[in-house]
């Protein structure tokens, strides 16, 4: 239960942020994934079915702000959570690089994925412009942000398990 | 620990579920748009003065930091305007000897003055859709404030884009640059009709696409582009930009270029919204 209300003000907090204070601080003009973060996060720490979730929660809150159509968002959101939560088998908990890895691997898929969704189905052949303006810099910029934030994401983990393990 | 004795499913059902309700979804919301309106509405409800309080702060950060850095540059700009003022002020003043004498003219003709005057409400956005591919923003008013879809918002004397979704205390506008928008637009010398198209890949540039010019126009470089009087969703007569590199098409029928929008994306920070709907004809 106090997991998942921790899950869900950590997706609040990403969701305004990313929304928000990111823009202002957005370099050449691409902001940070954080919700993208917090699910490829929870599928490295936390298994496939969890990360599904997050990943579900979080497509559709920015569905009911900004999407057209309810429901697209939360699809690409969430097959990115449960492959990453592939992942899950060979979590280590002080491994600080393979998360990093993860979460730009997820980053490009998502990305790619939204390419081919709402950019090539209307005839925006150009892969390689869009790569090089939204993909490599969202890319940069969301690895960037995640050395800080898988910090933060995992000893919050690492705190709620300790806590678990106290209940149970 | 708790968590083994829970029931468990294999993953792959989870997903298969999910995959399903997300289309279920995608479909309703697609076919019945205004019924899924009410559940978009309290999300936003929820988030939007959330967001609007961390804007504010965040706002009022930058603003401090680039008070510092550009107060140099201010008044170098200030002394310049300075000097521009004075040549303007002069220009104004012969410009209003002319408006009354237009004002009489159109009088004389009878013609409203309907590309003037429109009744507008400022709004301050306060923020971007999460993604890097679109330009959507959210503005901090919505239908409490008498706002409603298919408003035109503009910003200074050029056209932003249309509010596609309304709630009750923020609406989403889509802008003119955004890559899925489209305007007819009419170039304000020749009379000629064409299409405003946003476009990603310009956007480094600052410049969006014209096309379907007819081939015997004789718009030339820096020529205004205003919205058309065809449009079903824009008003017409409001400025959206000034046209660069006109070529004629492969097709030698119509002619395409680019266009320079009147409005500076980047800096955007309060908007203004007309308050009058173009009128659905069908």
């Amino acid at each position: 239960m106090v997991r998942v209300l921790v899950t869900a003000i950590l997706i609040m907090i990403s969701f305004l942020l990313q929304t928000t204070a990111f823009k202002m601080l957005a370099l050449a003009d691409v902001v940070p994934n954080l919700l993208l973060i917090v699910t490829a996060a929870a599928g490295y720490m936390r298994g496939r079915v969890e990360a599904l979730l997050v990943g579900f929660t979080c497509g559709l809150l920015v569905d009911c702000m900004y999407g057209d159509v309810i429901g697209l968002y939360a699809l690409l959101f969430l097959t990115v959570g449960y492959l990453s939560g592939y992942a899950h088998m060979i979590y280590f908990k002080d491994d600080y690089t393979l998360p990093i890895f993860l979460i730009g691997a997820s980053d490009l898929l998502y990305n790619i994925f939204y390419y081919i969704i709402s950019f090539l189905l209307r005839n925006r052949l150009n892969f390689l412009f869009y790569l090089r303006r939204i993909i490599l810099p969202e890319l940069v910029y969301t690895l960037l942000v995640a050395l800080v934030f898988y910090k933060l994401l995992h000893s919050i983990n690492g705190l709620l398990e300790r806590f678990e393990q106290r209940e149970g | 620990m708790r968590r083994k004795t829970k029931f468990s499913v294999n993953p792959k059902y989870v997903l298969i579920g999910f995959f399903i309700i997300c289309i279920i979804l995608i479909f309703i919301s697609f076919r019945y748009t205004e019924k899924v309106q009410p559940v978009k509405t309290v999300v936003s409800d929820f988030f939007t003065p959330m967001q609007n309080g961390i804007n504010s702060v965040g706002s009022w950060i930058t603003d401090k930091t680039e008070m510092i850095t550009t107060m140099k540059k201010l008044q170098d700009e200030n002394n310049e305007l300075k000097e521009k003022l004075d040549t303007i002020s002069n220009e104004n003043k012969m410009l209003q000897l002319d408006k009354y004498e237009l004002d009489s003219l159109r009088e004389l003709y009878e013609l409203d003055q309907k590309y003037t005057e429109y009744p507008k409400v400022a709004a301050r956005i306060i923020s971007k859709e999460p993604g890097n591919w679109y330009y959507q923003f959210t503005i901090d008013k919505g239908t409490n404030d008498g706002f409603s879809a298919g408003m035109n918002v503009m910003a200074g004397d050029g056209l932003v884009g249309i509010i596609v979704e309304c709630n009750h205390n923020n609406s989403v506008v889509r802008s003119i640059i955004d890559d899925r928008s489209n305007v007819t637009g009419m170039i304000l010398k020749t009379s000629d009709i064409c299409n405003v198209r946003g476009n990603l890949e310009l956007i480094d540039d600052g410049r969006i696409e014209i096309e379907d010019l007819d081939k015997s126009s004789k718009a030339k470089d820096g020529y205004e582009v205003v919205t058309s009087n065809y449009s079903p969703r824009y008003l017409p007569g409001i400025l959206i930009g000034y046209i660069e590199d006109i070529t004629v098409d492969p097709s030698n029928l119509t002619k395409s270029g680019y266009l320079v929008p009147a409005v500076n994306f980047d800096k955007l920070d309060t908007v203004l919204v007309i308050t009058q709907v173009m009128e659905e004809n069908y």
